[in-house]
């Protein structure tokens, strides 16, 4: 167990300096950003140069890439070119926005996912499992912009339920959460109800069924439990899709999160800040599928992580 | 394994198919005759007819069936349009992960040893890097543009053909009329192309089908995003961007291009779903 989580650090430490390195190299490649930075104006040549120096581009690019590195290993993301202001400050300070919307949407979707999910598998053909199919078809269908700007414009325009965007509560947290979890809800219903049909042949629900158990107990107990295994896999494997909605949902409902962030610095040319938040997202994606990749022990006991064999 | 035939006859009496079929014609209809279905240019601003309400608003001054944009542009002439960009970048991307995928595949379950070691590492790390972040890095360093966004989505879409073709050459491999032919002393190559190709093509078509319809949403989220197709040619994702600033007073121009996007996809998906379930029953993509 300990070696195996040893392998899968190693792993995820690989990524991210694969990462890091995919970063630094792209982002030497648009060019020179003093220009961009100092665009407004006639800059002197000095000016140029200096302002090249103190941003530390004037060494090359082996060194910057060596700075670079060294001061990732201490935690230092670099300083921002825009406002010459540590960059890890600015995106932990954004973090939260992007973690409650993530988080509100991932609720959501489970929210809606598992019981349908469930129902649609056990009522296989009934009315809840057509609905719930064409539910889950459309959803996987639809752009979540577009059904974040649909929602916005019923309730926040028309009915003026709630507001249209902003970060000031939990009443700005409804419709971008809703909009990301009902896109997730529909890829994670069809995950549900497809491994619960699996489960639900296998030879232990007879075995269950037979000896007498209430068909609620077969269900949750037995059922449901073993479905879960895939499920949670898969759902690991939606992160990217999740944080991915996260960054186009910012920029629709104004959401400050270190999506927008990156955003605004790419138009913006902030190299640190764009490796910065891209980096910290992707770190954040390696650790949870770290979790994922830990918690089957826990789902289910026959696995032994890091065993040879079952 | 045997090769099943798909049948037309099946397909006009399953509904949710012939719906995806009829969407998926219309969106391609769209495309290529554009030029002699659009009522209006796709290009031109008329700014007196600037937010124009729905031809069947008492307000509108033009009549437009779709009313029109922030510079007054027909909406419906533009989706028409807008169907070329989004059919293009699907399909064409989806071409190039296909091919890639597909060949890395079959050679890294086929040899196995180092191209495999390689090829799976790569793919690791790929899927570890969220996507969006990878696409939002490259279109900000080398611009928007049609040509790169095919080749970004193509380029990073080939992971999972990779991985499905692998994982399918690897039993494939060990049947008999593969040893038979190896035995025979026919060579690698050979029992790929002619042994090994045929029996994984299936799969891979029904997820070759599933992904043009997610290139179409990556595409439009990116274009929405500001990150994609160029502003001035007519695409979905492009009006809907723009329509997200009149959300307030004039909530057509967001809503139309939002639907073509939505039903084109689901055309796509429901053709999707109706080859998987004709060619390859067992396949979850």
């Amino acid at each position: 167990m300990g070696s195996y989580i040893l392998k899968r650090l190693l792993h995820g430490a690989f990524v991210l300096l694969a990462i890091s390195l995919v970063v630094f190299f792209a982002l030497r490649l648009t060019g020179d950003p003093v220009m961009a930075i100092m665009g407004q104006g006639n800059p002197t040549q000095e000016a140029v140069d200096a302002m090249r120096r103190s941003l530390g581009l004037d060494l090359p690019l082996w060194k910057q890439l060596f700075k670079f590195l060294g001061d990732l290993a201490m935690g230092n993301l670099g300083t921002s070119f825009r406002n010459n202001q540590p960059v890890m400050p600015q995106i932990v300070e954004r973090m939260p926005a992007t973690l409650t919307l993530a988080g509100a949407g991932l609720f959501v979707s489970l929210l809606v996912a598992v019981p349908v999910g469930i129902i649609s598998a056990v009522r296989r053909g009934g009315f809840l499992d057509i609905f719930g199919r064409i539910f889950a078809l459309i959803g996987i269908s639809f752009p979540n912009f577009f059904l974040g700007i649909m929602l916005m414009l019923v309730f926040a325009v028309k009915l003026r339920w709630l507001p249209a965007s902003g970060y000031q509560g939990f009443k700005y947290l409804i419709l971008p959460g809703l909009t990301l979890g009902l896109i997730l809800s529909s890829i994670i219903t069809r995950l549900i109800r497809s491994t619960m049909l699996d489960v639900l042949r296998a030879q232990y629900i007879q075995t269950a069924r037979a000896k007498g158990l209430s068909e609620r107990l077969v269900i949750f107990r037995h059922a449901f439990r073993n479905a879960m295994i895939p499920a949670v896999t898969f759902i690991g494997l939606q992160l990217g899709a999740l944080l991915g909605g996260t960054v186009i949902l910012e920029q629709v409902f104004s959401w400050p999160g270190v999506g927008r962030l990156a955003l605004d610095a790419i138009s913006n040319r902030d190299f640190p800040l764009v490796q910065g938040s891209v980096l910290i997202l992707a770190t954040v994606m390696v650790i949870v599928n770290l979790v994922v990749d830990l918690s089957y022990g826990f789902l289910d006991p026959r696995i032994k992580v890091g065993g040879k064999g079952a | 394994m045997t090769r099943k035939r798909i049948s037309l006859k099946r397909l006009v009496t399953n509904v949710p198919a012939l719906i995806g079929l009829l969407l998926v014609l219309l969106a391609v209809g769209s495309a290529v005759f554009a030029a002699h279905l659009a009522p209006h240019d796709p290009v031109a601003a008329e700014l007196r007819l600037r937010l124009d309400p729905p031809g069947w608003d008492p307000a509108s001054k033009a009549k437009y069936l779709l009313g029109a944009d922030a510079v007054g542009r027909d909406m419906l002439t533009r989706i028409i349009y807008g169907s070329r960009i989004s059919l293009m970048i699907g399909i064409a991307s989806t071409a190039i992960s296909m091919v890639l995928g597909v060949t890395l595949g079959l050679l890294s379950g086929y040899f196995g040893g180092w191209i495999e070691s390689i090829v799976m590492r790569v793919a690791d790390v790929q899927l570890a890097f969220p996507f969006i972040l990878l696409a939002l890095v490259i279109m900000a360093i080398f611009g928007g543009g049609l040509t790169k966004l095919i080749l970004i989505l193509g380029l990073t879409g080939w992971v999972s053909y990779a991985r499905l073709v692998r994982s399918q050459v690897l039993s494939v491999r060990e049947l008999d009329f593969v040893q038979a032919a190896r035995s025979l002393g026919a060579k690698d190559l050979g029992i790929i192309w002619r042994h090994i190709l045929p029996n994984v093509i299936s799969s891979v078509i029904v997820l070759s089908t599933l992904q043009v319809a997610t290139n179409i949403l990556t595409e439009a989220g990116l274009t929405f995003l500001g990150l994609g197709v160029d502003p001035s040619i007519p695409s979905w994702g492009g009006m809907l961007a723009d329509g997200r600033n009149y959300i307030t007073n004039a909530w057509w121009v967001a809503t139309f291009p939002g639907f073509a996007i939505m039903l084109t996809v689901l055309g796509v998906n429901l053709l999707g779903d109706w080859l998987r379930d004709e060619l390859d029953p067992q396949l979850r993509v």
